[in-house]
């Protein structure tokens, strides 16, 4: 059987990545427009948390927050009541850092803040807080597969429980030492927001399906480097071609052998 | 939703590797917890260690995954034939159409934790030895059983803290649902770590004593280990009598607190409806409900004002976690299995260190296991962060 029931609306997009500060800005550069500057990520303090948390929220809530809400900002979505999949590659790498090196002296008397923060999920416990959103929230980890673990189980929920799903992909950076044994170089992200039923706010219609060719490759070098340095950004063939505005088939890597052929129909 | 076959499943805790080491102990009220003596921990509390895990040896080709934590995922995949089972879905359906669904909340930290003691003095470089990718990070595990049983499709781990294993059985359905995969390895593997023990420890949730769910002196959580799994795979059209199905799964989130539960359990209502409404089942169809239950007395108030609302007084329920220690990332599928014993062979199964029922809490809470027709029942597990799942099983008449 080929399953070809995988599909969804795609209602927003939002974005960030080293030197690319939100969708317009990445958008222009994948159409052409702007060159690529290389830079460091540009992590904006998020305005929806009270003054006192926003001061404290670390890198992954930063970004996540970004990119979540300018995904739904795009879509003019009612973030209250959005299903949200969030999928990373690791989890707060400076937190997780911090811990293991306390844990490793004689004093393992470790922060509770510290300690809820290690989970998994701690990004998404902090945008369910911000949001008030009670809706399912998803959060994955498939390594280097993150991204399309995430959309896949993004597509599953928009498809069987019909609800729009707010997919939040990102990863972020490990201090050393564990940056030599993990060298993801910076924080970068992409949200996208995907609906079961076309509205005046579709960009594209995707559906996928299972390859096993290869993914396609950024021809930009400074964008092929950010494609394969960053789980998140396999997205980005994907991404090209929605900024470019091209109906079109595009392949994006997954986890080989298996690959996913997303067809993209734009609006 | 279409209802779903777990055609093989197991569990393994501190109540022994496998079902009927399982069964045993929750039919005799047995506790697996003992005072904590794990590694260089210095904590008074108590644990749910699976003795064995150190015994094992991964095979030579996957030396890379091997740390405690991988070798509790080959200890639970190998206990009651369930790999056997496994292996011949693989050639049934292809290895392409057999994917993996793993919850975990620390994975095999437990080797990043021992390897910054072995950091190097002048450099501070981590030992050369030491493997992140394949024993830290959270898709570790299912990445390993995916080459362990030379699979081809997709995988992925739920890192939700305490809800993983349970959200898992949703993703494996939505995916059987829409006909990428055939058959799904759904499960959770957690293992002891000093994240975790010192963790819980500092945020005051641990219990100097063997942990006592819905007790009114109860004063926290015991930690526990476990892997469990379950194959799903969809219905034949005549199931076997006797054959447990998954009828329903609910998910919902908190928005409340990153560490405590909401005071009235909102989150954890709209989880436990969804899971009925999803089941198409009213609650009084519910003949036992697995609690969350982790002895907290932030989690048990909230949960039994939850459960309460939705149930009232009138279905059976316990917390297993005095018998297993709280499995955290596993819980939720080894708490699944158990409510697979309890259709399977007409257990309720009671609440080990349990003595006193909590008087603000109107549950019909069961302390001791006791015989009683299961014919459904409900899972309850929530965490960190506000996650909450819960899943409604069944047994083919």
């Amino acid at each position: 059987m080929t399953p070809t029931s995988l599909k969804a609306w795609i209602e927003g997009i939002g974005f960030l990545a080293p030197g690319l500060a939100d969708w317009p800005s990445a958008r222009a550069v994948l159409r052409g427009e702007a060159a690529y500057g290389p830079a460091p990520s540009n992590l904006p303090a998020p305005g929806i948390l009270p003054a006192a948390e926003r001061r404290r929220a670390s890198r992954v809530v930063k970004l996540t927050l970004a990119i979540g809400l300018e995904a739904a900002a795009r879509a003019e979505a009612d973030i209250s009541q959005l299903a949200t999949v969030f999928t990373a590659s690791g989890a707060d790498g400076h937190n997780c850092h911090a811990l293991c090196e306390q844990l490793a002296t004689e004093d393992r008397q470790i922060s509770p803040t510290r300690f809820h923060n290690s989970v998994h999920n701690a990004a998404a416990g902090y945008w369910g807080i911000a949001t008030k959103s009670m809706a399912p929230c998803q959060v994955l980890c498939a390594y280097d597969a993150s991204f399309g673990a995430g959309l896949l189980d993004a597509l599953g929920q928009v498809v069987i429980d019909a609800q729009p799903t707010l997919l939040i992909a990102y990863d972020s950076e490990y201090p050393e030492p564990l940056h030599s044994k993990r060298d993801t170089p910076d924080c970068a992200g992409v949200a996208l927001l995907l609906t079961s039923q076309k509205t005046a706010r579709s960009l594209a219609h995707i559906s996928l399906r299972s390859t096993v060719e290869m993914a396609q490759k950024m021809l930009d070098p400074d964008l092929e480097i950010l494609r394969t340095a960053i789980p998140a950004l396999r997205s980005l063939p994907l991404l090209q071609m929605l900024a470019k505005g091209e109906s079109g088939t595009v392949c994006l890597d997954y986890l080989a052998p298996m690959q996913l052929s997303v067809d993209l129909k734009l609006c | 939703m279409t209802p779903l076959l777990l055609s093989s499943y197991t569990a393994t805790t501190c109540l022994g590797k496998g079902l009927e080491a399982t069964l045993a102990g929750l039919r005799d009220n047995h506790s697996g917890l003992k005072p904590c003596i794990f590694e260089t921990v210095k904590l008074d509390t108590w644990i749910g260690e699976v003795v064995t895990v150190d015994g094992q040896k991964l095979p030579k080709n996957l030396a890379r995954f091997d740390c405690r934590n991988n070798r509790l995922v080959q200890l639970g995949l190998e206990a009651d034939g369930f790999g056997d089972r496994v292996r011949e879905a693989i050639t049934r359906y292809g290895k392409s159409r057999v994917g993996i669904f793993l919850g975990t909340s620390t994975a095999g930290i437990l080797q990043t934790e021992l390897a910054y003691r072995r950091c190097d003095p002048e450099t501070g470089r981590l030992p050369d030895d030491f493997i992140y990718r394949t024993t830290h990070n959270s898709f570790s595990l299912a990445e390993f059983t995916r080459e362990y049983f030379g699979l081809e499709g997709p995988a992925l781990a739920v890192s939700t803290a305490c809800s993983s294993s349970a959200k898992v059985f949703a993703a494996a359905a939505r995916q059987l649902a829409c006909g990428t995969i055939d058959a799904a390895v759904v499960g959770g593997v957690d293992t002891l770590c000093l994240t975790t023990l010192y963790g819980f420890a500092s945020l005051q949730l641990t219990s100097p004593e063997p942990c006592r769910p819905y007790d009114v002196v109860r004063n926290g959580i015991s930690v526990g280990e476990g892997a469990a799994f379950a194959l799903l795979e969809r219905l034949p059209a005549q199931p076997t009598s006797g054959s447990v199905l998954l009828l329903g799964t609910g998910e919902s989130s908190d928005a409340y607190h990153m560490s405590s539960p909401h005071p009235d359990g909102l989150g954890a209502k709209l989880a436990m409806a969804g899971a009925l409404r999803c089941a198409g089942l009213p609650a009084s169809a519910i003949d036992y409900i697995n609690l969350h239950g982790t002895a907290t007395p932030a989690n048990d108030a909230a949960e039994g004002k939850a459960v309460a609302s939705i149930f009232g007084d009138r279905v059976a329920c316990s917390s297993t976690k005095g018998a297993t220690g709280h499995t955290l990332g596993a819980a939720g599928a080894v708490e699944a299995v158990i409510c697979a014993l309890a259709l399977t062979n007409d257990l309720l199964p009671g609440s080990p260190n349990t003595t006193t029922c909590d008087p603000a809490i109107s549950l019909n809470y069961q302390l001791r296991s006791a015989s009683g027709k299961v014919r459904y029942a409900l899972s309850n597990s929530f965490g960190f962060g506000g996650s909450n799942c819960s899943l409604v099983l069944g047994v083919a008449q």
